[in-house]
């Protein structure tokens, strides 16, 4: 096994190599991009190092999907917060903050709470009566074979798009980073996780894991100290640094649209410390709130963690540990956040990358000092290989996860019958993850360029209206049984994804091209409004469905001038580059050098607006042909039916609902006998699976 | 999972774990709940109550900034709380009950 080891890191340091030379442009400057290179090969022989040493001790099948259970719990907690501290969270909530102020930082809140769950019903249990998967959960008082098969369906299907969101996100990461192509860095993380979980299992990927988070914290921890530190750790002293930024308030404007025009920029400094700049739809919120909190208990990579650990006190210890890390983590964004905002520009930071993702990056970069410094680029391609690293490791535990259900659940539960001698477990186990990380890469290829951003909130939505319901209920209710856990998982699924598919999150053509025209062709004026009252919505269900007859809440609107009409791109662009010739014309002629430098200001800002008008119309005439003579989404629809972005408000009670239904109308005998034996083991601990000796 | 060496009803049905049982299930219960009602908390302040929210305690920091760094404060001491419960609680009369199935009293 050493042999093929060697030889595989062989090829992905070729592969490493190779990427440099396909380097094209990225965040990292290619003068700098050796620096980069560095850190990463540092952080993969780091990784491989511990896949070799876990390689020596992972043979049997305890071993490879639960570590031989001797994690502890302190571990486990850091690798808890190494597998869900996503690119996502680790970039993009740094992003919304530094966009959008008090909004990204009060979207955060959700992902720590959701951990309260995972801590009171959740862990101990699944520690006490599990074995490797949230099948074995759910097998142990129900119709193993059936409740089986749709256990690891289930785990599938979240895995796949939560892999999905990640192996996309990843891709375009690190070619926004460092350049490198797409497809390229798909197959090298895919290449690289595989390496870990085939060879090292649950050891190797929970010591990626913990290498990561402890990465990732510490230069958490270095940057906002930096930022930090100049206001003497006060709050406010810094928060009052950053509300007073000019760049700062000129996004808040650019938010606000029409509505700044009356606000002084103090007040428009402050507005990005109050809420409703990014999430407009409180509905929608508790919605996804509602998705995080019960769907991270649910989320199968995360309760496979608590397999690893020797007993219930360790999963427990593990918790809070996870807890302290996370949410200190997040506390720590809001200041990476603001900090980009203030020291970087919401304005640099979104040319970047759209979505904020390269605040933290960036910031970074500006810390060490700035572009041009050795310092500044080391500190970014730090913070780009820890970007990397998370990528890795989350994807490594996504693989595992799937693994496991394919293998342990579908092979040996239901098609072997638990007959399966020891040996050929462990070759199924990874025959099993080779087959997955070969999906991962190819449908990480393949959903190139796709708006993957939804899919991270879909699989917390089918978690929390499949498995918590099941996990939850078979744990604590006498009375559910296999009929409520299977017909719950496949509603719950159901509902949820069937909800997504005519939600806003699809694209709708006939919005894409009138808003394309818009582009091209310009908007005709507004004439004068007067006074309108506010208007009351129909019901609530008009707040979720898109019906016949709803009326939806306007607030009241003092009466607004007339509008202008605004041009089209091309007219646009012609006054644009009418306007240039004169205005470099005229620069020769000024003597003054105040005046030729606020001169040579214009000129540059009337070349960033040609660009930036050129890359709008380009993007406009795109759209336009891709979507030519569409009129309908993939559903057939010409809007969304559902209204919310998230669908958990219906499909999660739905989920509960049909677990108790489906249990309430029928009996089943071992699910009734063997409620005695679940409930005493779940709260004692007799007879749980004990650690492996070595 | 042999479940021949013990006698589940019997345990389930020992005084000492339908205390064990109460006591955990009043406890979980009642964190689960108040844990959730503070968190919906924050969404639904944000968008009803925006003047609260924006209401300036200390220099610029308003009130809903307070609100959600609380949030992770409720969730340390939630998991703080829970924790000194079940290692002093929980764990003990968890062992008990072992100790009396070990030694066959139960």
């Amino acid at each position: 096994m050493s042999g093929m080891l060697n030889k595989l890191m062989l090829s992905v340091a070729a592969m490493g190599a190779s990427g440099a030379a396909f380097a094209g442009n990225g965040a990292v400057a290619d003068e700098f991009k050796w620096m980069t290179f560095m850190v990463f090969g540092v952080i993969i022989a780091i990784t491989m190092a511990i896949t070799f040493w876990a390689a020596r001790s992972t043979h049997t099948t305890s071993e490879f999907y639960a570590a031989g259970r001797s994690v502890s719990g302190i571990q486990n907690g850091w690798a808890i917060a190494g597998d869900y501290l996503s690119a996502a969270s680790f970039l993009g909530i740094a992003g919304l903050i530094s966009l959008y102020g008090y909004d990204g930082f009060m979207y955060s809140v959700g992902w720590l709470v959701a951990y309260i769950t995972v801590l009171l019903v959740i862990a101990e249990p699944c520690r006490n009566i599990g074995k490797y998967t949230m099948g074995d959960i759910l097998a142990f008082r129900n119709d193993p074979k059936k409740t089986k098969t749709v256990a690891a369906l289930s785990t599938i299907t979240v895995s796949t798009f939560y892999l999905t969101a990640q192996m996309v996100g990843g891709g375009v990461l690190i070619k926004t980073l460092i350049g490198i192509d797409y497809e390229i860095s798909v197959i090298g993380v895919g290449i690289l996780m595989l390496a870990y979980v085939v060879f090292g299992g649950m050891k190797a990927t929970t010591w990626v894991q913990i290498t990561k988070a402890v990465l990732l914290v510490t230069a958490s921890i270095i940057l906002v100290m930096l930022v930090w530190a100049p206001y003497g750790f006060s709050l406010p002293a810094y928060l009052q640094s950053v509300v007073a930024d000019p760049d700062v308030q000129k996004q808040v404007a650019k938010l606000l649209g029409d509505k700044a025009a009356t606000m002084t920029s103090e007040e428009l400094g402050q507005r990005f410390l109050e809420p409703g700049l990014f999430l407009k739809n409180p509905i929608d919120q508790i919605s996804l709130g509602l998705a995080l909190v019960l769907g991270t208990a649910g989320m199968p990579h995360i309760l496979m963690r608590f397999f690893t650990v020797p007993t219930a006190q360790a999963a427990r210890t593990s918790v809070i540990w996870a807890m302290g890390i996370i949410g200190g983590f997040y506390v720590l964004t809001l200041f990476l956040g603001t900090g980009a905002a203030m020291l970087v520009g919401p304005d640099k930071i979104s040319s970047i990358d759209a979505g904020g993702n390269m605040a933290g990056p960036l910031l970074a970069q500006f810390l060490g000092g700035g572009e041009q410094s050795y310092l500044g680029n080391f500190m970014l391609a730090f913070v780009a290989a820890v970007a990397f690293a998370t990528i890795v490791a989350v994807v490594a535990g996504l693989v595992l996860a799937s693994a496991s259900a394919m293998a342990h659940d579908i092979y040996v539960g239901v098609i072997r019958g638990d007959h399966a001698t020891p040996k050929e477990q462990v070759v199924a186990a990874r025959v099993a993850s080779v087959i997955v990380g070969i999906i991962a890469i190819t449908v990480g290829i393949l959903a190139k360029g796709q708006n993957v951003a939804h899919l991270v909130a879909l699989a917390f939505a089918v978690a929390a209206s499949s498995n918590l319901p099941a996990v939850f209920l078979t744990l604590y209710w006498k009375k559910c049984n296999t009929t409520g856990i299977i017909a719950g998982m496949i509603v719950g699924t159901v509902t949820a994804i069937g909800l997504v598919m005519v939600s806003p999150n699809m694209t709708y053509p006939k919005a894409v091209i009138a808003s394309a025209n818009k582009v091209l062709n310009g908007e005709p004026a507004i004439p004068a409004k007067e006074e309108q009252p506010a208007v009351e919505r129909s019901s609530f269900m008009c707040e979720l469905f898109a019906m016949d007859g709803c009326v939806l809440a306007k607030p009241a609107q003092a009466a607004s001038a007339e509008k202008p009409a605004k041009p089209g791109a091309a007219e646009k662009l012609a006054g644009l580059n009418a306007k240039l010739p004169a205005l470099e014309a005229s620069l020769a002629s000024i003597a003054d050098p105040a005046a030729k430098a606020a001169a040579e200001a214009d000129i540059a800002k009337v070349k960033k607006d040609i660009a930036a008008t050129e890359k709008a119309k380009a993007k406009a005439e795109a759209d336009l042909a891709k979507f030519e003579g569409q009129t309908t989404s993939i559903m057939g629809l010409e809007k969304p039916f559902f209204l919310l972005k998230n669908p958990g408000l219906i499909s999660i009670p739905l989920g509960f609902l049909m677990v108790i239904l489906g249990s309430l109308f029928t009996r089943d005998k071992r699910s009734e006998e063997m409620w005695d034996e679940l409930y005493v083991r779940q709260n004692t601990g007799i007879n749980a699976e004990a650690a492996s000796v070595h | 999972m042999s479940s021949t060496n013990f006698n589940w009803a019997a345990i389930d049905a020992n005084p000492k774990f339908q205390a064990l049982h109460r006591k955990k299930t009043f406890f979980l219960w009642g964190l689960m709940v108040f844990s959730i009602i503070y968190y919906f908390l924050l969404p639904i302040g944000a968008a009803y109550y925006k003047e609260l929210f924006n209401t300036k305690v200390w220099g610029v920091v308003n009130f809903g900034l307070l609100f959600a760094l609380s949030e992770f404060v409720v969730a340390w001491v939630i998991a703080f709380v829970y924790s000194k419960k079940a290692n002093a609680q929980f764990d003990a009369m968890a062992q008990e009950i072992i100790n009396d199935v070990d030694s066959g009293r139960i």
